[in-house]
């Protein structure tokens, strides 16, 4: 069977005074058909520029290799009109940031009903009837007052559940979630995950699910990985990688998840030092000079992705916590 | 919006000024029912003489016995006209051109700002005799002309704001959801604008009246036997030491006009431009 996306080898740089930065160094990844994959790590990781690749939204400057196809069809090399047709449709995404991904002066109903208008040439009639299962679907409540409201009368949590709900719209293969519930306070992130994890089990589609945030991942991923520095250092189904984290790194984010059970700390727990700059050439392991288990091979060779322990477990680790 | 409408109600000078603008615009349409004397009847028995009252001309009259109350209203209507239509062809073709200049970016927008450049480098008075030169001097014309010049500072304003706008995360969004860019721009972007293109089309009225006023002033406007405020004035600056009142009565007309557009113009930017509500 065709995976839903494919990526392969995809690197993505942007030119800059002080040289090129590159975003994502080279990542392949799969998604298959009603996947859930948790993309983890921290601020400038690369994991919206990866986003941004699968969805054909890199900015002009930007300096792409690689492939990355959705449904066998290349994204990279694909005419604005073609993208146009899948996205919105097959291919959808969600961003961060609900409070500004709603054009201010349309109504909610206005916003969602132009998306099957656009896509399924449906008449605006028929259009606002649909978008207001939308709303149903995602259990806004008064579905009926909020297609006649605008976005600036909705709640932040409200906002992500009508975006999430005009990504459904055209019963997408794919919808790629970049920190759905960053911006959103600890309830309404919980409610926001509910949202998801429903709509999946009724939709059957597969989700890229892009978080800074492990225990957001954690609750609906199959299968997580982690990216540093513009790579893949790790990748393993969500219950393997929560228990036996190999890589440092993972070791060290999960480490960082408060618990409530645990011993109370002092301070919260955080990896000292702080990401690599993304320009400049990379010699050896990216995450070495905060690492504690770095060797000096750690400093002139850079590990690649291998298998690991457990069946689909890899790593990019010359000395995993289980070796 | 509603708190644009009530910072608009605090502006008594605003809401005075538009008062005053459509007691103008009313005068202009209604009055000559009320006024007995016909626009282009010439009355030698009374030539010249001055505003009253009781008699048959309440403005008086001009060199040749014209009624000046007529003949003022007449020049309202007709620099009125002029400004509205002339403001709303340099308001379409500004937001067309601003908003595509600043979607498309990069060397297109270059491209587009320089030829506006080039444009406004261009002596306007000049360029407008040029044009009528080359077309004649009919009414209509002088709306193209005078709009085809002043839409510039528009497209810039409109670029501007556009450039601003498309980097908001709901373009981002819509670009996301499969829109293609004639609609991210007609309903995605352009509405956004409205706020200070509104502001700025309601100061683009009287300086479009005043030009008018200007070039009929040099007898490039509008051609006798028709009347704006400006060739009134024109008349009136001739005759200013023996009947002082054929210049006053248009003049302060005019002046009145342009000062009320300018203050509902001014009470408009301070009730919208108040950003992100």
């Amino acid at each position: 069977m065709t995976p839903t996306l494919a990526i392969d080898a995809l690197r993505v740089g942007f030119d800059s005074d002080g040289g090129t930065i590159a975003a994502v160094r080279e990542v392949s990844l799969n998604v298959e058909p009603a996947e859930c994959v948790g993309l983890v790590g921290e601020s400038g990781s690369g994991k919206t520029q990866l986003c941004m690749a699968a969805m054909g939204l890199l900015p002009r400057g930007a300096q792409v290799s690689g492939s990355v196809r959705f449904e066998g069809r290349e994204i990279l090399a694909a005419s604005p009109r073609d993208l146009n047709r899948i996205r919105g449709s097959k291919l959808t995404m969600i961003f961060q940031d609900p409070m500004t991904s709603l054009t201010p002066h349309l109504k909610i109903g206005v916003q969602l009903a132009e998306v099957l208008v656009i896509h399924a040439q449906m008449s605006w009639r028929d259009a606002e009837r649909a978008a207001l299962e939308a709303l149903e679907r995602v259990r806004v409540p008064e579905p009926a007052r909020r297609l006649r409201q605008y976005p600036h009368e909705l709640s932040g949590g409200m906002r992500q559940r009508v975006m999430i709900g005009m990504s459904l719209l055209c019963d997408p293969a794919l919808l790629i979630a970049d920190e759905p519930t960053t911006a959103l306070d600890v309830t309404v992130q919980a409610q926001i995950i509910d949202v998801l994890r429903t709509m999946r089990a009724e939709s059957r589609m597969a989700i890229v699910l892009v978080s800074h945030d492990l225990g957001v991942v954690a609750g609906l991923a199959d299968r997580i990985l982690v990216m540093y520095a513009g790579r893949v250092v790790e990748s393993a189904s969500a219950a393997l990688l929560l228990r036996h984290a190999e890589h440092p790194y993972t070791a060290a984010l999960l480490k960082c998840v408060p618990s409530l059970l645990g011993p109370r700390l002092e301070r919260m727990a955080s990896i000292p030092g702080s990401p690599p700059a993304a320009a400049g050439i990379e010699v050896g392991c990216a995450f070495a000079p905060r690492c504690p288990r770095a060797q000096p091979r750690c400093q002139t060779e850079r590990p690649l992705l291998r298998k690991a322990s457990g069946p689909p477990h890899q790593v990019a680790c010359h000395y995993p916590l289980s070796a | 919006m509603s708190g644009a409408v009530r910072r608009w109600r605090a502006n008594p000078a605003a809401v005075a000024a538009l008062a005053v603008i459509a007691a103008l615009i009313g005068l202009a349409l209604v009055g000559p029912l009320f006024n007995p004397n016909d626009i282009r009847a010439l009355d030698w028995a009374n030539v010249a003489t001055s505003p009253s009252s009781t008699g048959a001309h309440w403005f008086g009259t001009d060199r040749l016995g014209r009624d000046l109350f007529a003949r003022t209203l007449e020049g309202t209507r007709v620099s009125l006209t002029v400004g509205l239509v002339a403001s709303l062809i340099s308001l379409t073709i500004g937001i067309s051109y601003g908003a595509v200049a600043g979607y498309l970016g990069g060397r297109a927008d270059q491209l587009m700002m320089r030829f506006i450049e080039v444009l406004s480098g261009l002596p306007l008075v000049f360029f407008v005799i040029f044009l009528t030169v080359l077309f004649g001097r009919s009414p209509y014309f002088l709306f193209l002309a005078i709009g085809a010049v002043g839409w510039l500072t528009m497209a810039r304003i409109v670029r501007g704001q556009t450039l601003s706008i498309r980097r908001r995360e709901f373009i981002e969004a819509a670009v996301a959801s499969g829109a293609g860019p004639v609609r991210i721009v007609v309903k995605h972007i352009v509405p956004n604008l409205l706020g200070p293109v509104i502001v700025y089309a309601t100061l683009t009225v009287p300086q479009i009246i005043l030009f008018e006023s200007f070039l009929s002033f040099l007898g490039l406007g509008i051609q006798e036997p028709h009347a704006s405020l400006g060739t009134l004035i024109a008349e009136g600056a001739g005759e200013v030491e023996a009947a002082p009142w054929i210049l006053w009565v248009p003049g302060t007309l005019l002046a009145l006009l342009l000062l009320c557009l300018n203050l509902v113009g001014d009470g408009l930017r301070d009730a919208l431009d108040v950003k992100e509500r």
